[in-house]
């Protein structure tokens, strides 16, 4: 019961994108056509799901206090390791999918390297770092609920700038400045699921 | 490239958020108080500028292929530095633990690592630091005017001293993270009634 809360939670109301603003110019930039949307977000939700958890047994078993040696804290040390342990799977995923399934890695292209450096990714590990999980299913839940929410917001605004394209915006805003205020306003609809107590 | 150029270029002309949309992503959630946009704009400053200057006295020793990751290290270090820093003044200049993660985000905030990679890996130290400050120095810019709005009317208050009318109902609204993308939104729509060339087709 705790896991559908906290996956519920993690996708509406601590969504990323509408409550934390991670992952956003990747977001801005590649929100043109759903296609290409829809295959950035499976790619991003993929990469959270392994990583937040391998960083979650880092953090615990190797970072934390009195982890590894007796007395010693190692936790300022956990960006630089999240990173590199990010950088590094995001490069075996790159390798594992070109090899065994050509037809995702040709659909993915350029987006699966960039997304070592999207913040929501870090995110999703600082995140899980400040909220405390008590177990590693908890941060995998975690990882899954709001991979999932940046998945369904960034095919949603892809649909809305499909449609936005045949409508008369005027032009200093056109582009850039209707795409900022078309992310507040769904943003402020998203905010619906804040009183949601699970 | 003339150094004034280089200086003021970034904070008008080709500001890093409202026109090459880079570092968004940790930004606009430290926008509801003007102390955490300053602080976090200076942080975006200092670490801009100084690895920019750092690579850039690098650049002829890097090879190509491992830039990437060398970039990621420095850039690490100063941040980790900047959080440091932070912390030992924490007695005296308390900091919430919100705007620390978005600290730590600055790894990833897409002006460090694109002004690196465009401007730093092919200049002079001097100007490449320059550049890396005028960034950062455009970034808070624009951060400062989102701040500015969100607290007047969000809290009624600047740096948290009282300015508005103590009858002035506070609006909730302002305080939300959406209502920063709609300010930018507005901030866009400005800059390109002023510099038309910068319209979309």
């Amino acid at each position: 019961m705790e896991y559908i809360s906290l996956f519920v939670k993690s996708i509406f109301v601590d969504n990323m994108i509408f409550a934390y603003f991670l992952g956003m110019c990747s977001y801005l930039a590649v929100s043109k056509n759903v296609k290409t949307a829809s295959g950035l977000g499976l790619a991003v939700m993929f990469v959270l799901l392994v990583t937040v958890p391998v960083n979650y047994l880092l953090n615990k078993y190797v970072l934390g206090p009195d982890a590894l040696i007796e007395g010693v804290d190692l936790s300022f040390l956990s960006v630089i390791i999240f990173i590199a342990v990010i950088a590094a799977i995001v490069q075996i995923v790159e390798m594992f999918v070109e090899r065994f399934a050509p037809a995702l890695y040709s659909a993915l292209g350029i987006f699966l390297p960039l997304i070592a450096v999207n913040c929501a990714i870090l995110g999703g590990a600082l995140f899980m770092q400040q909220k405390e999980f008590a177990n590693v299913g908890e941060s995998a839940v975690y990882a899954l609920g709001s991979g999932l929410g940046w998945f369904l917001a960034i095919v949603a605004l892809a649909a809305i700038r499909e449609k936005l394209s045949y409508s008369n915006v005027p032009a200093p805003l056109k582009g850039l400045g209707i795409t900022f205020i078309t992310v507040g306003l769904m943003g402020i609809a998203f905010m619906a699921f804040m009183g949601i107590s699970l | 490239m003339k150094l004034k150029e280089t200086i003021f270029d970034p904070i008008f002309k080709s500001n890093p958020i409202t026109v090459l949309v880079l570092g968004i992503c940790s930004s606009l959630a430290v926008t509801v108080t003007m102390k955490g946009a300053l602080v976090m704009a200076l942080s975006v400053m200092a670490v801009c500028g100084i690895s920019s200057f750092i690579l850039s006295t690098l650049r002829n020793t890097i090879p190509g292929r491992v830039r990437i990751i060398v970039q990621l290290v420095v850039v690490a270090m100063m941040v980790i530095l900047v959080d440091q820093i932070l912390k030992s003044f924490e007695a005296t200049f308390p900091i919430d633990k919100q705007l620390s993660v978005y600290i730590s985000l600055i790894i990833t905030n897409c002006i460090v690592m694109g002004r690196i990679e465009a401007f730093a890996l092919g200049n002079k130290p001097i100007p490449s630091l320059l550049d890396g400050l005028a960034n950062g120095a455009g970034y808070g810019l624009v951060l400062l005017i989102v701040a500015f709005f969100r607290e007047l009317l969000g809290s009624g208050t600047l740096f948290g001293m009282q300015i508005m009318p103590a009858s002035y109902v506070t609006n909730n609204l302002v305080i939300l993270p959406p209502f920063a993308l709609i300010l930018l939104g507005c901030i866009v729509w400005v800059q390109r009634s002023i510099q038309k060339d910068l319209q979309e087709k």
